[in-house]
Parts: structure tokens; C-alpha cells; sequence
């Protein structure tokens, strides 16, 4: 210090001014205000001009929307009991704000969710039009290991996020597939028809009742705002818009006899459709082969779509209203009432039976045998074809089909479920229209036994005998319980002309008729059998003895004989004689019918489900042997509405 | 004559400046971490504020001559210690540049800042010329790449680029000659593109998000891009300390430090910036003044190098923020946390406080 400091010592202090660079440290001072003004400008620029874009970006960031899914309403038999409802589940979202960072994380998304890489980038570019604050679900279903997933990778994986879904359930596997249907994600035709009604994403339904009152069954969906933090945890909440839920529906089926009928029906291909003729209400609907609508509830894969849609069973066609085939002898009673009420034929019309009658230079055989003399009551109950030659020879086409159309054939029932097929009534004019052609006098003879040109549904039958039993009143049938009674079509068929055809059909069954296997003793059960032959007679010859078609067998009865109160059909595909195989399963049906009528407990039924149908959230098989076993009252009046029943997915 | 001189002699002005920015410091490092684990900081930083102005007191009542005397050891104590914290030093965050002293953990770097701008005072001091020569501004570039070069080993590009301003306004007021200066202007400039060439990617990736892993999970521009929008989103008058959105939740990276001026930003908005702003400029230019009042040379290469550092910290720091610099990890000094770093500044204030209580001493 002492050298240095005698040195300065010297120093005057105007020689302290001369020796110091003070204009290059006014320089630096300048340079230093014009930096700090440059960076305040830079402030200004961010805080004061594009505040307001900021502003955004960080409320952006700091709320996130997530939908609040709607509940969808519940189904349940007339008694109340559960048919279809909802199990609580977690989908997987993904939140896209950052595109960039979604992409970058997205190998690691599809390996952590066990998905195929393709299939995630896919899902990402289909959701391309929709706002980017809005997440998408990349896996509706999420196992406990996604789960585990998500949550511990919350901080270098922040977009994913789970949602609580309520997932649909069908307790029963298969069972009641056709008439419920089944849910899946809204297609993108639909969403663009429904005018914003519904987001893609959305659960809607897509065949059966689930389809039919699906504005009643889907509710809507709430949505929740929440303030994250950066690593997309939840610190806090701000306004919800809570869902919706959607409405249950009561149906008018009767869980026990859609169970017998199932169960009877089970391994066949067929369909059974049971009705309550004084009000159109639906009892049971059933189609074999069956599939598991829960299998759709989940985003089903295009493999497992396209394996269904290729079954050669169809098992995804609703037989009860889309089979379209020809009657057989259940065409008969058409018949029948067109003789009786058009009185072009005597009712004691008479005919000998050979076993074979000649028309028009052709010969047309008896299905069964030679009957001898036949009048129109034995005609029926013992199903003679060359009797109902005759007739219709005598009737003539128009008359025939002008009957057959009245009396509700050829037409939709209007039954509330979608796709029904209308069948088909065969007439001059239709064949001029259709094939250019000309009525041949010969086609006439098959359509009196019902077969040629006539095709019609199981849903059908049941409607229009249980309105030709019922006098010519014809309710339409629906399922879904309702107070008004349906729309009725009338055509007033005379008393006499009622009598005689329920006292035929009663025959049939309790006097040695072609279904005397079937009576039920104690219970007025009327029926008629029919067996259509799958190829026409011609054609069969053609093909000679290897074929290997059977004929189609039917079956259609009520009880009891005078003001029914039950009418089923029963198509069984392949089934070989109506009696032998159709026959039955409408004999335990009213059997059934007639049990819990009486207070017995009903037949302990079987609970046939699916392998893969048991939801993972509750055991599927609650609901059935409980309420099996319980004696269930007789009184329609003291039937549980659905409002009353406790239903889990309503108040969460 | 009496030795130092009265409290009268301390910059009183100078004080009222730091602890203006300390008290703001304070106040946002509690609200950025009032409601996190890291709740308490801002004790810890007052305490180090303490302990920086206890080492200013002491540091300015030793005659500043003294230490440049002792510069040449003091250099070789600042390489061994670089050394030693390559060789043994604690590894935090990717990087060594941590030595235990009192069980404290303290960034040699930071000592070293301090020991270089007494190196390049006492240097320029004896080059007693107005026009430096060309032999003199290699040998004092000389000086600093060595201990910078071992910082960059660090690695820590931040802290090895604080040396540079040090040198650079050593050599400008020094004399440095202007056809010196385009030369070196031009050849960095040339060297850069190269230089980035030689860099093998990882080394890039380093240059450009090195720092804190531990809080970048995203990249560097993720960070740039959530300060920016906590600045924008505090618009005039700010959302209100303890109310920030991007603060409070996290989306300001380091918050409580890199970032604090963003999170200030966000909550007390552009006249909060403006007057943080205003107390640096007011600081420097305070500084300068010092450095002009100087009674020799080497007081004012001493005031001038602690200048050069804060100046480059605060420019660097600030245009981070809003997003005209990449991300370094330079800390805004007095306001971000930091028990090193603030007591660094402490220690070089205490060197300006040496200097100016000297000023009148004959």
C-alpha cells in the first residue's frame, strides 16, 4: 500500500480528472439508459400492446374444460326389474392444447396405454376439426394399469387425463339384444344430421330401442371448468354445469317369458314374438342367434365389427322384424277369413282330399297325406293343401291378397323399433309393377298354402292373428310402457267368421290337429302350425334328395280361445315341421304365462351370459335369480314404475 | 488523517437503491413460493442479505490498494479453487459447481467473478497508458479465458460469459485502440458460426437449455414461451402480488429466481417492471458515478468491473424474460434467490464502498 499510495499521493486532484477516461465512462452510462430503455420497450410491447392475446394464453393454461358425461336412462321389464343400465368407468382423454407436445409424447402414450401407435394417431387426426382446448377419449375403456399409468407419469405425460364415464351395461349378455340394441360412438354422418345436438364422441344408440328413444335415453352432458397447475394437477374449481342425466324407459316386456323364450330358442335360428293382443304391448322379443351389446359399449374394433357383419348367421339381424319369409299353412286363417267374409264360398264348402289336386295341367301335392273328405274346420286343423287349392282357385289373387293386406299383412305393424320389414302381399297389379309380367293363374294355388311370392315377419303373425282372434282390432306393438293405448287399426270381421277360426285354431291344438303334442291342459291354447319350404316345389325337385334345405317351421298360438290375452309366434329357421319344433316354445311361453298368472313362481330360468359380457364393476348376474325366485304379483296395477326404482346412476 | 472515514462517507444513495431491490425481491420470492414446498425462502434470503452486508462492512474497511497487492494470489487461489471443484466439487443438476465450505454449498464461480475483477483492475492499472497496446489486450484476454475456460468445464456458459463484460469495459476504458476492437468485433463474429459448428449436438443442447434440468422437462422455449406470458398476461397494473396465474401455478419456471422478474411482472405489471427498472438503471449509473469520483485509476477499473458484471447480469436476465436472449440461468442480481450470488454482490459493493470511502484520502 505505501508505494502505490505515494505514488497517487501526488496527485492533485485535477490531475485525478485528467487521468480518468471520463468520456468513455459517460459512454458506458449512456449505453447503459438506451439498453434499459430498449428492455423497457420490450415490456411495453408485451404488457400494454398484446396484453390481451397473453392474457388468454394464460387463462388457457391455467383452466381446463372437462365434459361432465350424462348418465344414460335405464330400461326395465313391466315389473320394474332392471334390463339395461349403466356401470361407472374411466375413459383415458387427451388433452391436445399442445400439439407439438402431444406428438413428441405420443410413442410413449401408446406404449404406456397398451395401444397400437397407427390407432392413436389415427384417433388424433380424426378429432383434427375440433377446438383444441377440447380433449378426446383415446381409450374409452381403462384398465387399472392405464391408471397407474396416468398418475404417476402426471409430470412428464401431463395430457392425459381420465374421465368418469357411466359405461353401458346389459346385465344379461345377449339377452334382449335386439329389442334394446346397443350404444356406440355417434358417427360423423349423424352428428353433422343431428344440428349440433350431439359431439363427436358422443354415446349414442344405434339400433333397437336404444336407437328408437334415444332422445329420451340420452341426457346431456355438463361440463366442468378447473384451474390446473402447470403440471396439469387440479388446485381448484370454477363454475360446473352439471349433466343432465338421461330418462329411464319401462317397457312392456316381461323379463320371465322373454327368458323362456330365449332359453327355448337357444342353439336355433328363429325368432319369438309374444304380444298382448287387447293393447299391442310387446311381452317378449326374442332372435337367435344373439350377440353381446356390451361388446359395443366399448368402442368395438373394426375387426370384431366386421366379424359379426360377415357371421353367416347373421346374428346382428333382428328375426322378429327383419326375417321375411313365407308363411306355410299360418296363411290358411288369411284364407279362411277371406272365404268367410267375402261369402264367395259357402262356409260348408266341401272338398275330397287325395293327397294331390291338378290345376292348370299341374299337379300340387298334399304336405302331408290324403285327407278324404274335408270341410274347412278340418281343413285347418289338420292343414290340408288341396282343401285350400280349391279355395283360393275359387277366391282368386285379388281377393286373396285384398284380404291378407286388411288384415295386416304386407305392411309395417309400426312396432317402435327401428328397421322393421314390411313383408310382402303378392297381386296381379304388384307382379305387373315389379316383373312387367302377368298373374299366372298357377300362383295362385302357392299362395293359398302360403308360400310363392308371400313372405312375411314373426312380428307380423303375432300381430295379425292376435287381431284377427281379437275380431279385426289390430294395436300396434310397442315396448315401451305407455298409458294411452296404441294407434288400433280396424277391420270388423264378423263374429261367425271370428268364432270359426279361433274354434279351428283351437282345434289345432286340442283335437288331434297338427299341434295336439302342444295342448295345455286347463288352458284354452289356440294355434296354427306352418312349415315353408325354403325353395319352391318346382325348384326342390330340380334339386332332388341331396338338398339340404329344411323348411322353415312356424308356429303361432293364443290363449285363450275368446278375448286373448297373449299371442306368440315362433319362426324357427331350418326348423324342419312347425308342430315339431315351433310349436313348443310357444306352448311354455303361455304355459309360463298362465304360471305367474296364478301366482306360481315362475320357472327358475337359466341366466345364459356371454363370456365376455360381465361388466367389471358389478357381478352381471344380480339382477335375475333374485327376482326369479320372488313370486311376482299378478295385478298389472301394482307394477313398479321406473321413476320409483332405485336406479344408481341418476344421483351421483 | 483519519483512516476511512465516518458512516457520512458509505453511498448512502447506493444503499437506499439496494435495499429498494432487495425489499422488492423479497417480497415476490415469498409470493412465488408462499404456497409451494419451498415456503420460507425469503428468510433465507434475507439472512444472506445479512451476511453479504456484514461482508460488505468488513470488506470496505480493508484499503482496497491492499487487495490489488495481493491480486496474483489471489488469481492462482481462484484457478486452484476451479480446479478443485472439477476434481472434487458436488455434482447438482448436471453440473459441478459446488464446493462444502461450512456446510454450505457455495458456487465458486461466484468468488471467482469477484477475484477476476480485482485481477483485471490491478492489470489495466499498470498498463498506465491511454492507448493499450496490443501485446497488453492479449495478455488481459489471456487472464480471463483461463478461469473461463474452466468454468465452461463446468459446464456453466452462464457464468463463464460474466467474465467477458469485465474485460470488455476493462479494455474501453483502459484505451483499447479502435482498429483492436474491430478486429476482435469482426473475428467473434466470424467465430461463432464456426464455433457453433465444432459443437458436437450434445454440446448444443447444452448451449441452449443446460441449465436446470430439473425444471425443464419441456425445453428452453417452453420456459421462454410461459415467462413471456406471465409478463404479457400482468398487463399495466398487474394481477396483484400473491395472484399471478403463471406464478402461483407453477408455469413461470424457476420463479423465485431466473424468472423472478417475470413473476414481478405478472403481478405487479409494467409499472412494477418499470420501477424495478428505474432502481437498476439508478444503480449503475450510481456505480459509474463512483467510478468517476475515483481517486486513481485502479478504484475506477475496480467500480467499473463490479458495474460490468451487474450491468451484464441485469441486461442478460431482463431480456431472457421477455424473450430476447435464450435461456443462461443468470440470475437478476439482489432479486432473484440465491445465497452465492447475493453475497457476491454484496462483497463487489463492498469493493465500490472501499473505493469511494478512499476518495478523498491523500
Amino acid at each position: 500500500m505505501a508505494g502505490g499510495g505515494a505514488e497517487f499521493a501526488l496527485s492533485a486532484s485535477f490531475q485525478r480528472e485528467s487521468r480518468l477516461p471520463q468520456t468513455r465512462l459517460a459512454i458506458i452510462s449512456y449505453v447503459i439508459v438506451g439498453l434499459m430503455a430498449l428492455l423497457l420497450l420490450g415490456f411495453w410491447k408485451l404488457q400494454i400492446i398484446n396484453s390481451d392475446g397473453y392474457a388468454q394464453l394464460a387463462e388457457r393454461n391455467r383452466v381446463r374444460t372437462y365434459p361432465v358425461i350424462a348418465p344414460r336412462g335405464s330400461m326395465f321389464d313391466r315389473q320394474g326389474r332392471v334390463l339395461v343400465d349403466n356401470y361407472p368407468s374411466f375413459s383415458v382423454l387427451l388433452l391436445r392444447d399442445d400439439a407439438q407436445e402431444v406428438q413428441r409424447l405420443l410413442p410413449q402414450i401408446a406404449d404406456g396405454l397398451g395401444l397400437a401407435l397407427s390407432d392413436v394417431q389415427q384417433q388424433i387426426d380424426a378429432a383434427k376439426s375440433l377446438p383444441h382446448f377440447q380433449p378426446i377419449v383415446i381409450k374409452p375403456e381403462a384398465t387399472p394399469a392405464d391408471i397407474a399409468f396416468i398418475e404417476s407419469h402426471r409430470t412428464d405425460v401431463p395430457v392425459l387425463e381420465m374421465l368418469m364415464v357411466h359405461r353401458r351395461r346389459y346385465p344379461r349378455g345377449g339377452f334382449l339384444a335386439h329389442a334394446s340394441g346397443y350404444v356406440g360412438e355417434v358417427s360423423a354422418d349423424q352428428v353433422d344430421a343431428s344440428g349440433g345436438r350431439y359431439r363427436p364422441g358422443d354415446i349414442v344408440g344405434k339400433t333397437g330401442l336404444e336407437k328408437q328413444y334415444n332422445e329420451q335415453l340420452m341426457g346431456t352432458d355438463g361440463q366442468r371448468r378447473v384451474i390446473v397447475n402447470s403440471v396439469g394437477r387440479e388446485v381448484g374449481r370454477l363454475e360446473q354445469t352439471d349433466a343432465t342425466p338421461g330418462k329411464p324407459i319401462r317397457l312392456t316386456i316381461d323379463e320371465d317369458l322373454q327368458a323362456i323364450a330365449e332359453q327355448d330358442l337357444a342353439g336355433k335360428r328363429g325368432a319369438v314374438v309374444v304380444l298382448d293382443p287387447r293393447t299391442g304391448e310387446v311381452l317378449a322379443l326374442a332372435s337367435q342367434p344373439s350377440y353381446d351389446p356390451n361388446d359395443f359399449a366399448i368402442r368395438i374394433s373394426g375387426d370384431e365389427w366386421k366379424q359379426l357383419n360377415d357371421d353367416p348367421e347373421h346374428p346382428l339381424l333382428n328375426r322378429a322384424i327383419q326375417a321375411q319369409l313365407a308363411p306355410g299353412s299360418m296363411f290358411k286363417i288369411f284364407m279362411t277369413a277371406a272365404m268367410l267374409e267375402s261369402k264367395a264360398i259357402p262356409a260348408d264348402y266341401k272338398v275330397f282330399c287325395p293327397g294331390y289336386a291338378e290345376f292348370y295341367g299341374r299337379v300340387f301335392h298334399d304336405a302331408e297325406k290324403d285327407h278324404g273328405e274335408v270341410d274347412l274346420h278340418k281343413a285347418i286343423v289338420k292343414s290340408c293343401d288341396v282343401y285350400f287349392y280349391n279355395v283360393g282357385q275359387r277366391l282368386g289373387i285379388d281377393r286373396i291378397s285384398y284380404y291378407a293386406m286388411k288384415l295386416g299383412l304386407g305392411r309395417k305393424t309400426g312396432v317402435d323399433l327401428p328397421g322393421e320389414d314390411s313383408g310382402l302381399v303378392p297381386s296381379e297389379e304388384w307382379k305387373e309393377r315389379v316383373f312387367h309380367q302377368k298373374w299366372y293363374p298357377g300362383e295362385t294355388i302357392s299362395v293359398s298354402i302360403g308360400q310363392g311370392a308371400t313372405v312375411v315377419t314373426p312380428m307380423q303373425i303375432a300381430y295379425t292373428i292376435g287381431g284377427i282372434a281379437m275380431g279385426g282390432a289390430f294395436h300396434q306393438p310397442h315396448l315401451l310402457m305407455s298409458e294411452s293405448p296404441s294407434p288400433e287399426v280396424d277391420f270388423p270381421i264378423s263374429e261367425s267368421t271370428t268364432d270359426f277360426i279361433t274354434q279351428a285354431m283351437w282345434g289345432v291344438v286340442n283335437e288331434d290337429g297338427t299341434a295336439a303334442a302342444s295342448r295345455l291342459p286347463g288352458i284354452e291354447f289356440c294355434g296354427k302350425t306352418g312349415t315353408a319350404q325354403v325353395i319352391g316345389a318346382e325348384n326342390k325337385q330340380r334339386a332332388g334328395k341331396q338338398t339340404q334345405t329344411k323348411n322353415n317351421a312356424w308356429f303361432v298360438g293364443f290363449a285363450p280361445r275368446r278375448n286373448p290375452e297373449i299371442v306368440v309366434a315362433v319362426l324357427v329357421q331350418a326348423g324342419g315341421f312347425g308342430a315339431a319344433s315351433a310349436a313348443p316354445i310357444a306352448r311354455d311361453v303361455v304355459k309360463a304365462y298362465y304360471d305367474k298368472k296364478q301366482g306360481k313362481v315362475p320357472p327358475v330360468l337359466e341366466t345364459r351370459l356371454l363370456p365376455n359380457s360381465a361388466a367389471p364393476a358389478t357381478p352381471a348376474t344380480v339382477t335375475l335369480p333374485a327376482a326369479a325366485a320372488r313370486p311376482q304379483p299378478v295385478s298389472k296395477k301394482s307394477d313398479v314404475p321406473p321413476e320409483e326404482t332405485p336406479s344408481d346412476n341418476t344421483d351421483r | 488523517m483519519k483512516q476511512g472515514s465516518s458512516v457520512h462517507d458509505y453511498d448512502w444513495w447506493l444503499m437506499a437503491i439496494v435495499f429498494a431491490i432487495c425489499g422488492i425481491g423479497i417480497l415476490e420470492i415469498w409470493s412465488a413460493t408462499h404456497a409451494s414446498h419451498f415456503a420460507g425462502m425469503q428468510w433465507r434470503q434475507i439472512w444472506w442479505i445479512c451476511l453479504g452486508l456484514a461482508g460488505m462492512l468488513l470488506l470496505s474497511r480493508l484499503d482496497y490498494h491492499a487487495v490489488l497487492d495481493k491480486a496474483p494470489i489471489l488469481y492462482l487461489v481462484a484457478l486452484l479453487a476451479l480446479t478443485a471443484v472439477l476434481a472434487v466439487g458436488h455434482t447438482r443438476f448436471g453440473a459441478k459447481r459446488w464446493l462444502p465450505v461450512l456446510g454450505q454449498f457455495f458456487q465458486v464461480s461466484e468468488l471467482v467473478k469477484l477475484i477476476i475483477i480485482v485481477v483485471l483492475a490491478r492489470f489495466f492499472n499498470e498498463v498506465r497508458t491511454d492507448r493499450l497496446s496490443l501485446g497488453d489486450l492479449v495478455k488481459a484476454g489471456v487472464l480471463t479465458a483461463v478461469p473461463l475456460g474452466l468454468i465452461l468445464l463446468q459446464p456453466d456458459l452462464g457464468t463463464a460469459m460474466v467474465l467477458v463484460p469485465v474485460a470488455v469495459v476493462g479494455a474501453f476504458l483502459a484505451g483499447i485502440q479502435w482498429k483492436h476492437a474491430a478486429v476482435i468485433l469482426l473475428a467473434a463474429a466470424m467465430m461463432l458460426p464456426v464455433g457453433w459448428h465444432v459443437l458436437k449436438p450434445y454440446q448444443k443442447e447444452r448451449v441452449t437449455s443446460f441449465l436446470r434440468p430439473e425444471e425443464d422437462p419441456k425445453g428452453s422455449g417452453y420456459q421462454i414461451l410461459q415467462s413471456k406470458i406471465a409478463v404479457g398476461s400482468g398487463g399495466f397494473w398487474g394481477k396483484g402480488l400473491g395472484n399471478g396465474s403463471q406464478n402461483q401455478l407453477g408455469f413461470v419456471p424457476v420463479r423465485y429466481s431466473d424468472f423472478i422478474l417475470a413473476a414481478l411482472a405478472e403481478e405487479l405489471g409494467f409499472a412494477g417492471v418499470f420501477t424495478a427498472l428505474v432502481l437498476y438503471t439508478a444503480l449503475l449509473l450510481r456505480l459509474i458515478q463512483n467510478a468517476q469520483r475515483a481517486k486513481d485509476r485502479a478504484g475506477m477499473f475496480l467500480v467499473m468491473g463490479v458495474a460490468a458484471i451487474l450491468g451484464f447480469h441485469v441486461v442478460v436476465n431482463v431480456a431472457m424474460v421477455i424473450g430476447y436472449m435464450p435461456v443462461t440461468g443468470i440470475p437478476l442480481p439482489l432479486m432473484s434467490y440465491g445465497g452465492s450470488a447475493t453475497l457476491f454482490v454484496f462483497l463487489a459493493l463492498g469493493l465500490v464502498m472501499n473505493v469511494r470511502l478512499r476518495r478523498f484520502v491523500n
